[in-house]
């Protein structure tokens, strides 16, 4: 109980000022059959030893020390140590949110800082504070398109995130929004432009896609546009921007920030975020910090246009979103400022460097220009083989894509040492090579 | 008088923007171990982007003092209590932060083998076991990662409960004292919202309920205790109105850390519910996230949870079972913020059966110590017993025209962080104090001797109070300008 800082004196002095015999009693409002009767079945508490050893157990039961080639939405990228250090500071990650902006300038000098990065890179004009995660923000980019546009149909590429797929799903069935999918073309892996139509919202692409393959983001627009409905484009590896051409032609873009030095932690805490254009603002979920002045006329900054938000607007609000990924977001953007203009390019070069090294050695299974991911015609077995040498290899497509069977998506970033690439290229070449042939 | 703080100086910080000069840097990549390609020729040179605009250019110290200057502008849980009710604003033990970082814990990626995984697997489970056993409910998921989140997930769990009745019926019955993030869930799962009104002690009214009950209602959303920091005392009641009628009850557990062994929902004929860990569980806030929202069923509910959930492989370990013919689907891509769910794991094992209780009990104590030493100065909004958190309102305070949000920026002059202003909405002018278990006695007589002073001032200098805080680096914000012209982003020109 080293968390409760009481002692009994204490405990009794507090209660005689309640006039109360006993804490319990302070309980009597619960009706007796409500109460639970017993103790909890639980273990006793733990020490701080014993609590760390149990999860370095749990650690050791997992894959420390392995190299990975798994990408698939998740990176793996070197993550300098500012970045922690700094979160890990208690008044950025102790604080709540910051509605109160008179003790809360730093977190919302923050935010406004990665709104503008955010904006600086994807060559879109807002950005909110973050959303959960990639995933659910697609929904929610979807939702806000059907909003602006008045229509109810989206048009999903294939090659966007499975996963990110399947939360659309869930969330579309109840919001009258139709989604229909549409395929990739069989040589290059990028997306088929379908037609919109009247009734179509938006057309959703990922760039560069589920497969690694950077998308004609222009065309796609030009394809929403010409039927007036918008493009979300969906960025799941965000470190492509330092080198890949930004979508600037979309109206909505839907970026996971985990690639920003956010450890892959076996799947969260991540952080996602919208940005958009100025005119569709108010139709953007999420929190957002704005610039202004106080009453002696300084700078700074607060949360704003909160007409948008649930805490205000309740069952008209653009989203029920609330508590967002504020800690990762801040990771995100101290990475962002680490790297710089000069370093985004370059950690990108270097992951374009790396990954080409070795998709150059082996039978793609695409053709079109990829960034750090690709995908490769080999089978599944030989990543066990890959696992005796302590690495990971790529993901077997099959697993979402029953036609792409024998096919591993492989990601390759600036993470993984020499040795590493030569073993998956030795173990992988074998069956390229026949893949090649058949 | 201030006794809590004493002002002192902090160093300004401009714009990280504003800071960048052309050619600095704060990396080092490792040595090139291949040979480098030109980027044009290998993506095609339409691919290539020209460079970031505007975008930072500073060097590793800068970075460092920017952004520890800049967290030395906001206030945390460490620095002191931090009152906000319903928000569970409790300290963040520190191991916590240690174990979710633990190469093997952070490094590990949602795909890699399952026969690599093993530990997180244990580890999503042993949370799950404690959580269903804390609750009194039968199954889990940890996928949502949110409140809010896992609000939605209730709701769509009753959805596709009901569908498979043969209705899923069309409204969900919130009371009025909710949440914002209710009625906004509740839409986006496709349900139209009627309010309750509650009754005169602030409580749901079981007339009111029994009225609006229909085959039309898939459920009511009640938070317990609710936003006042009552227990429903009508709560199983409730349950039979609607249970009668076919419908579910869900309970958004923001205030769990009221009940945390003295009763379980599952026990008080709750269907589902969602928690907070980043409340009840300790996992830290972070400046608005990230949290975790799992949502507990009863069995009924069960073949409905996203996919996927954690199953016995059969063979002594763990897997993931993504096929499940009823459930609602994905929330979330992966499994979870899992690494909120490592922290509320060893805030659970550092507690234990007895440490959770005595956190309860703390936690109720603090809150009624508070409300025993304020309520001659200050009125309560309704004069219920109230568990974790108490609801003043500023109606004395108004009369010399201050209002709660005006006590609650003089606060900060004091040295605390405000309480929850102005909700519930049930509560005009409310002032909402959650002080949560972890504030000593001296803590508390702080904050209490604040308040009090703060409410001579009212009388004596409403101006002082009206203008306050004035001891901040900033003063109160021009929130109305921010709002009518939005500047969004900077610019560099």
């Amino acid at each position: 109980m080293r968390y409760l800082p009481k002692s009994e004196s204490e405990r009794r002095e507090m209660l005689d000022a309640i006039g109360a015999a006993r804490i319990e009693s302070l309980f009597e409002s619960i009706p007796p059959e409500a109460r639970l009767n017993r103790d909890l079945n639980l273990p006793p508490g733990r020490s701080e030893f014993e609590i760390m050893e149990y999860f370095k157990e749990r650690a050791r039961e997992n894959a420390p020390g392995y190299q990975s080639f798994l990408g698939a939405g998740v990176y793996h990228h070197l993550r300098p140590v500012v970045a922690d250090h700094l979160i890990s500071r208690s008044e950025f990650y102790s604080a709540y949110t910051p509605y109160q902006p008179e003790l809360a300038q730093g977190t919302l000098q923050a935010i406004f800082e990665f709104q503008t990065m955010i904006c600086q890179l994807t060559g879109m004009e807002v950005a909110n504070a973050s959303m959960y995660d990639g995933s659910s923000a697609l929904p929610e980019a979807v939702m806000m398109a059907a909003r602006i546009t008045g229509r109810s149909k989206a048009l999903v590429s294939r090659a966007v995130h499975p996963e990110y797929r399947q939360v659309l799903a869930t969330y579309a069935k109840h919001q009258d929004i139709k989604v229909k999918e549409f395929g990739w073309n069989n040589e290059s892996g990028a997306a088929e432009l379908p037609e919109a139509d009247a009734k179509t919202a938006a057309i959703v692409i990922q760039s560069p896609n589920f497969f690694g393959v950077i998308e004609n983001v222009a065309a796609a627009a030009e394809r929403a546009h010409a039927a007036g409905a918008l493009l979300i484009v969906v960025i799941a590896e965000p470190i492509s921007l330092g080198l890949v051409r930004p979508p600037s032609e979309a109206d909505i873009v839907i970026l996971e920030s985990q690639g920003f030095g956010i450890p892959p932690s076996y799947g969260g805490p991540y952080a996602g975020v919208i940005a958009t254009r100025e005119q569709f603002v108010r139709q953007m979920p999420g929190r957002l910090a704005g610039q202004t002045v106080d009453t002696e006329g300084r700078r700074g900054f607060c949360l704003t246009l909160s007409t948008r938000e649930q805490h205000i607007r309740r069952e008209k609000a653009t989203s029920n979103i609330c508590t967002n990924q504020s800690l990762f977001m801040l990771m995100a953007t101290i990475f962002m400022t680490l790297y710089g203009k000069r370093g985004m390019r370059d950690l990108a070069a270097r992951n374009v460097s790396q990954s080409h090294y070795v998709s150059g050695q082996l039978a793609l299974r695409f053709s079109g220009p990829h960034f750090n991911e690709f995908v490769v015609k080999a089978s599944a077995k030989k990543n066990k083989a890959l696992l005796k040498k302590k690495v990971i290899g790529g993901l077997e497509l099959k697993r979402f894509y029953p036609e792409l069977k024998d096919c591993l998506l492989v990601c390759v970033t600036e993470a993984q040492p020499k040795w590493a690439l030569d073993a998956l290229l030795e173990t992988y070449a074998a069956d390229a090579v026949e893949a090649h042939g058949s | 008088m201030v006794r809590k703080v004493r002002e002192h100086i902090s160093q300004n910080e401009g714009l990280i923007f504003e800071r960048s000069s052309a050619g600095k840097y704060a990396y080092q990549l490792p040595e090139a171990q291949v040979p480098e390609i030109d980027p044009a020729a290998a993506l095609g040179a339409d691919a290539v982007r020209p460079e970031i605009p505007d975008f930072p250019e500073v060097s590793e110290v800068e970075v460092v003092r920017h952004f520890t200057r800049l967290s030395t502008w906001n206030y945390g849980i460490d620095h002191g209590m931090y009152p906000l009710g319903s928000c569970t604003m409790k300290y963040n033990a520190k191991i916590n932060e240690y174990v979710a970082r633990l190469e093997g814990i952070a490094g590990e990626h949602p795909y890699q083998p399952e026969a690599l995984a093993q530990g997180c697997l244990k580890i999503m489970k042993l949370l799950q076991d404690y959580l269903i056993e804390i609750t009194g409910m039968d199954a889990i998921t940890l996928q949502p990662a949110a409140g809010a989140h896992g609000e939605l997930t209730g709701c769509l769990l009753i959805r596709a409960y009901l569908q498979s009745q043969g209705n899923p019926r069309t409204k969900i019955l919130i009371p009025d004292s909710a949440h914002g993030t209710n009625p906004a869930t509740a839409v986006i799962a496709g349900y139209e919202v009627e309010a309750i009104r509650s009754n005169s002690k602030g409580c749901l009214d079981l007339e009111a309920l029994h009225n609006a009950v229909s085959e039309d209602v898939a459920a009511l959303m009640v938070t317990n205790p609710n936003t006042l920091g009552i227990f429903e005392e009508n709560i199983a009641k409730a349950a039979e109105i609607l249970h009668a009628k076919g419908a579910q009850l869900y309970m958004d557990g923001a205030n769990m850390n009221a009940l945390v062994a003295m009763a379980r929902p599952g026990d008080f004929g709750v269907d589902v519910m969602h928690l907070n860990l980043h409340k009840t569980f300790s996992t830290p806030h972070g400046g608005g996230g990230p949290g975790a929202g799992p949502v507990a069923v009863k069995k009924h509910l069960e073949p409905f949870l996203p996919v996927p959930v954690v199953e016995d492989d059969g063979k002594g370990g763990w897997k993931l079972n993504h096929k499940r013919k009823q459930s609602i689907g994905r929330v979330r891509a992966y499994v979870g913020n899992f690494g909120v769910l490592v922290r509320a794991l060893a805030y659970t094992m550092a507690n234990g059966r007895d440490g959770l209780r005595q956190t309860t009990l703390d936690a109720v104590l603090n809150s009624n110590y508070i409300r025993a030493k304020l309520a001659d100065l200050y009125d309560l909004a309704y004069s219920g017993p109230t568990l974790h958190e108490c609801v003043f309102n500023d109606k004395r305070q108004l009369t010399s025209g201050v209002r709660t949000g005006d006590i609650a920026k003089r606060l900060i002059d004091y040295g605390f962080h405000p309480y929850t202003v102005s909700f519930p909405l049930i509560a005009a002018g409310a002032m909402m104090i959650e002080p949560t278990e972890t504030e000593s006695k001296e803590e508390l007589d702080l904050f209490i001797a604040a308040m009090r002073d703060i409410a001579g001032e009212c009388a004596t200098q409403p101006e002082l109070v009206k203008n306050a805080p004035q001891s901040t680096r900033v003063t109160r914000m021009d929130e109305v300008a921010a709002a009518r012209k939005p500047v969004l982003r900077w610019k560099s020109h």
